[in-house]
């Protein structure tokens, strides 16, 4: 049996082998020429790019270590010399830098998209596919994963309009089959998309339970640092043996510091939660705005609608796959959306599930899909809820639109709030 | 039944062509919907959808006033906080419209263009009490099943249509709805010849406001306007100018302010352009006959205009650029795009690479709907122009 000390702190360890070795894996790939399928996270259908033996580009998770790495100011220039303007989608933008230096990253080489696979769940994602198809030719599909219509409940599987939008999702997982044959050359074998849905269904199910865990108190891992980790290894390994014992084995980790009352780095003062994206040019310093006050995110959006909906531990069913894996994908893609569109509801069921005292707004710059609706959002939740919240904007690429001094004032303003508002409740009435 | 249908909104003037445009220009600056009003008093109701395209014969059928939200010249006191920062002004004036009472709806229907306008129908929907949708046009606009997808969405949104109408729509009723839009979409597409062939008898900004009247005026109302007013347009005694021909792009979905159009109409004739482009999307009348859901669905994927926020291999944007500016016969293109409107901003580089590459004269311009000044933009078309014209 696994001893303690062995198990604690083993999802880092692991996680950082793995994202090595799949980085290693694609600069290999890119050193042989063969070609490789970029996807996103919001519905990158590598349950039916494995079967082929494509190896899959996350370029948002390429464009956010280039702001991790601190580089990212180098290829957002590039990328704004060649004609990209200032205002868009900095991601983009780090990307068409990467592929003007022939897949130079900082991590390793990216190959060249031979097939891009994208959803509608954001729009850039057609603008940016569109971009490669100039610069290299690649071949695009676009599949239409259609989101909910309305506020209020969704149209549930068995309804008439949930049925209509599966029947189209899985028509156009059969086509794109039918694209991956032309592009690879190879048959597609039912029998091995059943394996890789086994695989992510492993992990979806680890998912869930994974965010479940971060009800206890201490809370077992910090949403906003270690759940950036645990997201990298969900989407680039995602339908991988690899990516399934990993989660297993990050459940038994997170499980085990449940049990024994072992929380994250932080002494845990107060528990909140994040939405938004991550500031990640100043990833570290941004954290610690947080942590040096006690601050732990037990929870946040981006665990939901940046794992693609995965949160909702949705399992294919291995006798139907095709039927299911367009059921699955509509699902937990069209949940990813309306933890963005929606987030107001999403936020007020988490206060009292993961017993939030404080809600940390942050819309960025670079992406609107995410940050349009926050204040509105935030304004509607506050009217509910008599929850403490932070609204603070600055970007997850662009450190010009980073005012670090800024953000500080803010969250220490936030925090004292949230210390005054503790010494008034905890005044006998 | 569709008991509170008025098909009139004013008494226009026919008697003098300047007196009804001079009209037509109140009506489409004026942030509080006269027609709208004159509408709703009449006891009808009303279906706003923002930009870019929306299948409008389907309130026409069910009895509604489907009008085109397309922001507004006002500032957006209520609105401003609801958003964050850096986005476009369009949705913040849109909203505007609602939040301060100007334009009273009774359904708001919004497509996700855009990462920023897919978040409106939340937004609207948490702020109003009337029902707010989004309608999912397709994306993959070259899959098989697109088509019988689409019919289905719009089936969808026809019951919610049928729901504030408080009536049943037949297919008859869309069939005269389609039959009263096609009519609409010839008539603009002569108005349209009418830039490209003899511009100097319409200019730019008399042209945009015949075009944007549609979006707020029942349409038969439009097409009644335009048989009568685009004959006596072709008779018009003006003189031809020594001006360059261009093709405006980057008018999809938040609009130049009409003192823009004005300007680039001083110093060129604006023979072509995208703006409000979705009012022009179906390019052929709809063929009667078969359901006319289905008939609707396959115009919009089949026979249709494009945009940046439309994705369809068929149609690659720089390519359909080109034939824009071969089939008008422009000298240039001014390439716009609305300050922070992220489509319209990529678009620029995939454009501008295409016109160099065929040796196109353009110009690069951003603007926002609410802009006041305009003489540096003068200054620019006109030391454009000249280049042009004395190189």
């Amino acid at each position: 049996m696994t001893g303690t000390t062995e198990i604690l702190g083993r999802g880092h360890r692991e996680g950082s082998v793995l994202f090595k070795n799949w980085f290693d894996g694609l600069s290999g790939a890119a050193e042989r020429s063969e070609p490789s399928a970029y996807v996103f996270v919001m519905g990158s259908f590598v349950e039916v790019l494995r079967c082929f033996d494509l190896p899959v580009v996350f370029p948002e998770i390429n464009s956010l270590q280039m702001a991790v790495r601190h580089v990212a100011h180098e290829y957002l220039n590039e990328a704004e010399d060649f004609g990209y303007s200032p205002d868009i989608c900095g991601y983009v933008k780090a990307d068409v830098a990467v592929q003007l230096r022939g897949g130079e990253h900082p991590a390793g080489r990216i190959p060249t998209p031979t097939l891009a696979v994208l959803t509608n769940a954001c729009n850039t994602y057609i603008k940016w596919a569109e971009i490669w198809e100039r610069l290299h030719g690649t071949r695009v599909f676009t599949l239409d994963v259609p989101g909910n219509r309305q506020a209020g409940p969704p149209s549930r599987p068995g309804s008439q309009d949930f049925e209509t939008d599966r029947r189209y999702v899985e028509g156009q997982i059969r086509e794109l089959i039918g694209t991956c044959e032309d592009v690879t050359g190879k048959r597609f074998d039912v029998d091995r998309l059943r394996q890789v849905l086994a695989d992510c269904n492993t992990v979806s199910r680890s998912w869930k339970r994974i965010i479940e865990l971060n009800r206890s108190r201490p809370a077992v891992f910090n949403s906003l640092t270690d759940g950036t980790v645990f997201l990298g290894v969900a989407n680039g390994l995602r339908g991988t043996p690899e990516a399934a014992r990993y989660f297993e084995d990050l459940v038994e980790e997170l499980e085990l510091k449940a049990e024994q009352g072992i929380g994250t780095r932080t002494e845990e003062t107060y528990r909140l939660t994040f939405v938004g994206v991550p500031c990640y040019p100043i990833f570290r310093r941004f954290n610690e705005l947080f942590t040096d006050w006690g601050g732990v995110f037990v929870n946040s959006t981006y665990l939901w609608f940046a794992s693609g909906g995965t949160h909702l531990g949705f399992e294919y069913d291995l006798e139907r796959p095709l039927a299911s894996l367009a059921e699955g994908v509509l699902l937990s893609v069209r949940d990813a959306m309306d933890a963005m569109f929606q987030s107001n509801r999403v936020i007020g069921n988490m206060i009292e599930e993961f017993e939030i005292d404080g809600v940390v707004y942050h819309p960025i710059k670079s992406c609107r899909t995410v940050s349009t609706g926050l204040a509105d959002s935030r304004r509607a939740l506050i009217e509910k809820h008599d929850v403490p919240t932070l609204f603070m904007e600055s970007d997850m690429m662009d450190k010009r639109v980073v005012s670090e001094a800024q953000l500080k004032n803010r969250a220490d303003a936030f925090f004292e709030g949230l210390a005054a508002r503790r010494l008034r409740e905890a005044r006998p009435q | 039944m569709p008991s509170n249908r008025t098909t009139r909104t004013f008494e226009w003037p026919k008697s003098d062509p300047d007196e009804v445009l001079d009209l037509c220009r109140e009506l489409v600056e004026d942030p509080s919907y006269p027609s709208v009003k004159r509408w709703r008093e009449a006891g009808g109701s009303v279906v706003g959808h923002f930009q870019v395209y929306f299948p409008e014969e389907l309130a026409h059928a069910a009895g509604l006033l489907p009008i085109k939200i397309r922001g507004a010249i006002l500032d957006a006191t209520h609105a401003e906080s609801r958003f964050g920062s850096y986005l476009c002004s369009i949705l913040k004036t849109s909203l505007e419209l609602a939040l301060s009472g100007k334009l009273e709806l009774d359904m708001f229907v919004s497509h996700p263009i855009c990462d920023a306008a897919r978040n409106l129908a939340a937004i609207w929907g948490r702020n109003v009490d009337y029902p707010c949708q989004i309608l999912y046009l397709p994306q993959n606009a070259n899959s098989a099943h697109s088509i019988e997808y689409l019919t289905g969405e719009y089936a969808r949104i026809l019951r919610s249509l049928e729901e504030v109408a408080g009536r049943r729509v037949t297919d008859a009723d869309v069939w005269r709805a389609i039959e009263v839009f096609n009519l609409n979409r010839a008539l603009l597409r002569e108005l349209y010849s009418i830039k490209r062939e003899r511009p100097w008898l319409l200019s730019a900004e008399e042209g945009y406001l015949l075009t944007a009247l549609a979006g707020i005026l029942p349409r038969d109302e439009h097409n009644e306007l335009l048989e009568w007013l685009l004959p006596l347009i072709r008779q018009r005694d003006r003189k031809r100018q020594d001006r360059i021909r261009v093709v405006f792009e980057g008018g999809f979905c938040e609009q130049p302010p009409l003192d823009l159009i004005r300007t680039i109409g001083r110093s060129c004739y604006l023979v072509d352009d995208d703006l409000l482009i979705g009012l022009r999307w179906l390019l052929e009348p709809v063929p009667t006959g078969g359901p006319p859901l289905e008939a609707l669905a396959h115009a919009y994927l089949e026979s249709s205009s494009y945009s940046p926020v439309q994705h369809d291999l068929r149609k690659p944007k720089e390519k359909m650029l080109l034939e824009r500016i071969d089939r008008s016969g422009a000298d240039a293109a001014i390439i716009g795009a609305a300050k922070m409107c992220e489509p319209g901003l990529e678009e620029q580089v995939a454009y501008t690479g295409a016109l160099d590459q065929h040796d196109i004269p353009y110009l690069v311009t951003e603007f926002q709907e609410t802009m006041s000044s305009f003489e540096q933009m003068e200054l620019q078309l006109e030391t454009f122009a000249e280049n042009l014209l004395f190189a």
